[in-house]
């Protein structure tokens, strides 16, 4: 990143939060539309409420849900739709005249968004602290710290994909189908739906090396459960991986898009 | 500088008939076809020139601008813009160049326009003295005064394209590549940008490269002006040689109150407008001084004004010659 970029990050985050407050009932549906773990939690708490379900109690489901709850607000993107509605309407030209690649200005814009999403997801954490659920985390302090890392790499890698998926739209202007097909995927196999291991055998074994384990899965089994240091070692290095793969990748789609651009829209 | 050669720019467009048996045909099988929108362009403009760029709807005029601007990429041909090659968007092209579409915006619509260009100076690294200075001068000649702290969305289109001007320009760029920037104002607000375009022009020697459907804006403001249609350049000269080519009758308008019959305006030029007492005639050049002597003499006219014939009658006519001469071509 140039200096002149790092010299402009302050001011572009400044407007970003100018922009999440000027479009706080967007922002507030938009929260609404992360709120599916708690559908799960009513879900899966009922199927355990008589007996543990695979090893699965009520309470570990509760503490699943909430602190994946936590995970989804925090790493949620809509940067994909920005970016295809951007292209498809023609006002993408004008972000291209800037001397800034719209990686950075749109990172800037939702990372300025995250103070408004930690209000939300705050009260959520305190909930799962001290809910039901609160005796099924897990309590190791090395496990506790990478929370945090591991969190912003699942933003990172949540971020890149759709940022990768909107870039799209520059070769087929209309991308809501490879849109729904990418959530449908997330859906089932990051673990948003149900825990992995829960997942049918070949499908687990799928979800458990691909990436959407570390958009959603990887920060709240950190919070779930016990891990062995060697594993945490290699999830850790395995997210890094998916991290570097989903950054490149989108640069990569950028670049390739961007020669195909038509600039429609007058 | 701006220099185009052989610059062509194809579009690969999907073609499908209406209905519904055509509809599940190109789901299996589809139908392409190029379309030429820029098709071997070729001119050079030297710095702090103001060219008019003019065409029918769909003639290019707007794609040739957007390759100039770096957005999109030529398919053949050679552009280079301040020095650079304009689809590479290095940091200091995009620092000398701007593009203001009529159109479309690049201010963030629900905040003031105070902050898109805070924004700007950010991303483009202005001095904070130098944006200071530069803002106060665009808010005096374009008279922005409170508009720049009113949530953008609550503008005028106006209000909005006077903004919009301000924030393509505070990183004073030495190219100014315009389209359609008057498009839907009121006749007050069209001089207001003309005699800003104009100023900028003088005072930072800018290159100015117009595009618009209002010819008062081309003639005001470009002695040069560059015509393409289908994507082919077909003038490039000035304006004032170009009516002289093509039409150099001149139009002179008067008020008679005598009555006088068409036929002895028909000894003068010819008729082309009789509005009441106020008359409009075509007279060539050479018969110019012996027709006004006789208005003003013997037949005392009043208010005589004599002008060239409209630029829009000059395309008009330009137009469709390029249309004839298109037609009798082999197809390609």
């Amino acid at each position: 990143m140039s200096s002149r970029t790092l010299r402009a990050i302050p001011t572009l985050l400044r407007i970003g939060v100018a922009e999440t407050v000027a479009y706080r009932a967007e922002f507030l549906v938009w929260i609404l539309t992360t709120t599916l773990p708690l559908v799960m939690l009513a879900l899966w708490t009922s199927v355990a409420a008589e007996a543990p379900f695979r090893n699965y109690t009520s309470a570990d489901f509760v503490a699943y849900f909430l602190a994946g709850l936590i995970v989804r607000n925090l790493t949620g993107s809509w940067v994909a739709w920005q970016i295809s509605e951007e292209i498809r309407t023609g006002t993408m030209s004008m972000r291209l005249l800037r001397p800034l690649h719209p990686f950075i200005a749109f990172t800037m814009s939702h990372l300025a968004a995250v103070p408004f999403r930690t209000i939300v997801a705050l009260p959520i954490a305190v909930v799962l602290l001290f809910s039901s659920g609160a005796s099924a985390l897990a309590t190791e302090p090395v496990q506790m710290l990478l929370v945090v890392p591991s969190l912003a790499l699942a933003w990172l890698i949540t971020f890149s994909m759709l940022f990768a998926l909107g870039a799209l739209a520059f070769l087929f202007t209309k991308t809501m189908a490879l849109l729904n097909l990418y959530f449908g995927l997330y859906s089932l196999l990051s673990g948003y739906l149900m825990p992995i291991p829960l997942l049918p055998s070949g499908l687990r074994q799928i979800a458990e090396v691909s990436p959407f384990r570390f958009m959603f899965s990887l920060p709240v089994e950190l919070m779930k459960r016990p891990i062995d240091a060697s594993d945490l070692a290699v999830l850790m290095l395995a997210q890094v991986g998916w991290a570097i793969v989903t950054l490149v990748g989108a640069l990569w789609v950028w670049r390739k898009g961007l020669r195909h651009f038509e600039a429609v829209g007058g | 500088m701006i220099r185009a050669r052989d610059l062509t720019k194809h579009f690969r467009v999907h073609k499908r008939p209406p209905g519904f048996v055509s509809a599940m045909k190109s789901l299996v099988r589809r139908k392409y076809e190029v379309v030429k929108a820029v098709d071997g362009v070729s001119f050079t403009i030297e710095r702090g020139e103001r060219v008019g760029f003019l065409g029918p709807n769909g003639a290019g005029k707007t794609t040739t601008l957007k390759v100039l601007a770096g957005l999109l990429h030529p398919t053949s041909g050679e552009a280079l813009v301040e020095g650079f090659t304009p689809f590479r968007r290095q940091t200091r092209f995009l620092e000398a160049i701007t593009l203001v579409m009529g159109q479309k915006s690049q201010l963030i619509w629900d905040l003031p326009p105070s902050e898109t260009y805070a924004m700007n100076r950010a991303v483009f690294d202005v001095p904070h003295d130098q944006f200071k200075t530069t803002l106060a001068e665009l808010t005096e000649l374009l008279d922005l005064g409170p508009l720049i702290d009113k949530p953008t969305r609550q503008l005028s289109l106006g209000e909005r394209m006077k903004c919009e001007l301000a924030a393509a320009l505070l990183h004073r760029p030495h190219t100014l590549f315009l389209d359609e920037p008057t498009i839907g104002l009121d006749v007050a607000m069209q001089l207001a940008i003309r005699d800003f375009v104009r100023s900028y022009n003088t005072r930072h020697e800018a290159t100015v490269l117009l595009t618009s459907h209002y010819m008062d804006d081309v003639v005001a403001l470009c002695p040069r002006i560059i015509v393409i249609d289908a994507g082919k350049l077909i003038h490039d000269g000035d304006l004032r040689g170009l009516i002289k080519t093509m039409d150099p009758d001149k139009r002179v308008s008067f008020t008679l109150t005598d009555g006088i019959t068409d036929d002895e305006l028909a000894k003068l030029g010819t008729l082309l407008a009789r509005d009441g007492k106020r008359i409009t005639l075509r007279i060539s050049e050479s018969e110019l001084p012996e027709a006004v002597g006789h208005l003003l003499g013997p037949l005392h006219a009043a208010d005589l004004a004599i002008e060239d014939p409209p630029l829009e009658e000059i395309l008009r006519v330009m137009f469709g010659k390029s249309k004839e001469a298109r037609a009798g071509e082999p197809p390609p």
